[in-house]
């Protein structure tokens, strides 16, 4: 609890601000994750996502603003610093990123083992553990991630994300590319590892039956900015024509897409 | 007039520039191998991919580049009945410059580029973030190992060049022109001082270094999918192989020069 009696959040981002050059791709972001809450970050294609979800994992470095974990400011921390906050956490990331040399249980435990310093063969036990928990079996841990197919490499990757028990899990475009029943099995793996562990979750994704499957809130993100952010219940009934445009996927509306270079 | 300057002028400045980046990933890298972890494993799998899979390439190259020498500089002493010369001419050349040029020139273009492919798609893939994300240091874990391997790595391949070379100079001289096996031997080693070696295996610890910080560090930068792989892969062989020059020189200069 803080000072005013309310439940401080898992994740405060205050005033954030990232440009690239003269490109200024978040403009003042301003957002609040709960613990145990799984926040789900919409918006349309360069609007900023994956770039926030990299400020708050410390990937990129903001040019102003605070990001909060725990209550803890995370903005500029040291190497050493990071690394516990890291340890917090677990991604999957869009494409995957399992590292190609390695084999699919090597890749699961790869924070245990290096990270944590874990013994390759308990390590090992864990990542047959959590690929079981993502409906692989033992036969797959010894494949290499070249010879799965992309719905399998995800869970994969969703096991990797879950090996080390975060409190924090971040999933950049989880059914991104991936058909509608896998992409479901996806949202119910995500749902059931996020809810056993308890964790919190952010997730950024154009899939609307994702978002309001796996979300209990949503903000959408447009030009950098925060335009709308309410329970996920409530997004048909926003009023916002931001998230309207985007939900219903008009191309007409005040949301207009770049077509040609600028 | 004015714009030349300037163009000059900014190309000077990006050159510092670039120049100071690079020393900077280096001094990172291996300020990140002060401190445990250590990755041995990935280490010795990094001397193997380096060293051992060079081994073919190396051994063709250095063979006839001794072979070529031999012919070269025997039909050039020819000329003024300096024939004798030919076996001591072979072995100072190997073991001093074409040694560890050639194996640098052939590692650059077989590791440098595989380095930096590697990396680079790591890198385009978010395969670097993730590590990040998996409490690995991405320079401790995939620079460092590359770097140490290439130091210690190509001074062995040299060795083995060496002998290679001498022995394609030995075919020659014994076989097409009819020296004494003896004779020859002994002239190969009469002549040859320590420093020779020495100095070539030093060179080759450099090449080695650069190399693979060429390799790493373009691919370590590269930007913008297959494409931006690709132009880091072609930086790190073109910019490995002209520094490889350039510190032969260098090298060369701060031993030999009297």
């Amino acid at each position: 609890m803080n000072a005013a009696g309310g439940t401080i959040p898992k994740i405060a981002i205050r005033g954030v601000r990232k440009s690239f050059g003269r490109n200024r791709v978040l403009d003042g972001i301003d957002l609040d994750c709960g613990a145990g809450e799984s926040l789900i970050i919409i918006g349309g294609s360069g609007t900023g996502k994956s770039v926030l979800v990299k400020c708050i994992l410390g990937l990129l470095r903001p040019d102003e603003g605070s990001i909060r974990i725990d209550d803890a400011e995370t903005v500029g921390l040291g190497r050493r610093a990071r690394k516990a906050l890291l340890q917090k956490c677990g991604v999957l990331f869009q494409g995957s990123a399992l590292f190609d040399s390695l084999k699919v249980w090597e890749n699961v435990a790869f924070g245990l083992i290096q990270g944590r310093g874990m013994p390759r063969d308990a390590a090992r036990e864990v990542a047959i553990t959590k690929l079981s928990a993502v409906g692989l079996g033992r036969d797959v841990a010894e494949l290499r991630p070249a010879e799965l197919s992309g719905g399998m490499q995800k869970r994969v990757a969703l096991a990797r994300a879950i090996a080390a028990d975060p409190e924090i899990i971040f999933f950049d475009e989880p059914t991104t590319g991936l058909d509608p029943i896998m992409a479901d099995v996806i949202n119910n793996l995500i749902l059931e590892c996020v809810r056993g562990l308890g964790a919190t979750a952010v997730s950024i994704t154009h899939d609307m039956v994702s978002a309001r499957k796996v979300g209990d809130h949503i903000a959408m993100l447009h030009k950098g900015q925060i335009v709308w952010h309410g329970p996920a219940t409530e997004i048909d009934r926003s009023g916002n024509p931001f998230v309207d445009q985007f939900i219903h996927g008009r191309a007409e509306g005040p949301i207009h897409m770049e077509v040609r270079a600028q | 007039m004015l714009k030349a300057l300037a163009s000059i002028g900014a190309a000077f400045l990006g050159f510092l520039a670039a120049s100071g980046r690079i020393v900077i990933f280096a001094a990172s890298a291996l300020a990140a191998g002060l401190t445990p972890p250590f990755y041995l494993r990935v280490i010795l799998r990094q001397m193997r991919d380096i060293g051992y899979f060079s081994l073919p390439v190396v051994g063709l190259t250095a063979i006839f580049t001794g072979m070529v020498l031999a012919l070269q500089s025997y039909t050039g002493f020819s000329r003024f009945a300096a024939e004798g010369a030919v076996a001591t001419v072979v072995v100072l050349s190997v073991t001093r410059e074409l040694g560890p040029v050639i194996a640098g020139l052939m590692v650059a273009g077989r590791v440098g580029a595989a380095m930096a492919a590697e990396i680079g798609t790591m890198r385009v893939t978010e395969q670097i973030d993730a590590l990040t994300t998996l409490s690995t240091d991405p320079l401790r874990y995939l620079v460092l190992p590359r770097l140490l391997a290439g130091l210690v790595t190509l001074p062995l391949l040299v060795v083995v060049a060496d002998v290679i070379g001498v022995f394609g100079g030995y075919l020659v001289g014994v076989y097409k022109f009819g020296f004494n096996p003896g004779a020859y031997l002994a002239r190969t080693w009469q002549y040859l001082e320590t420093n020779d070696v020495v100095s070539g295996l030093i060179k080759a610890a450099v090449f080695g270094f650069i190399v693979a910080l060429m390799g790493c560090y373009h691919g370590y930068h590269s930007r913008g999918g297959a494409q931006g792989v690709g132009q880091a892969t072609t930086y790190a062989v073109v910019s490995a192989s002209i520094l490889i020059l350039v510190f032969d020189y260098g090298i060369t200069q701060a031993l030999f020069a009297r």
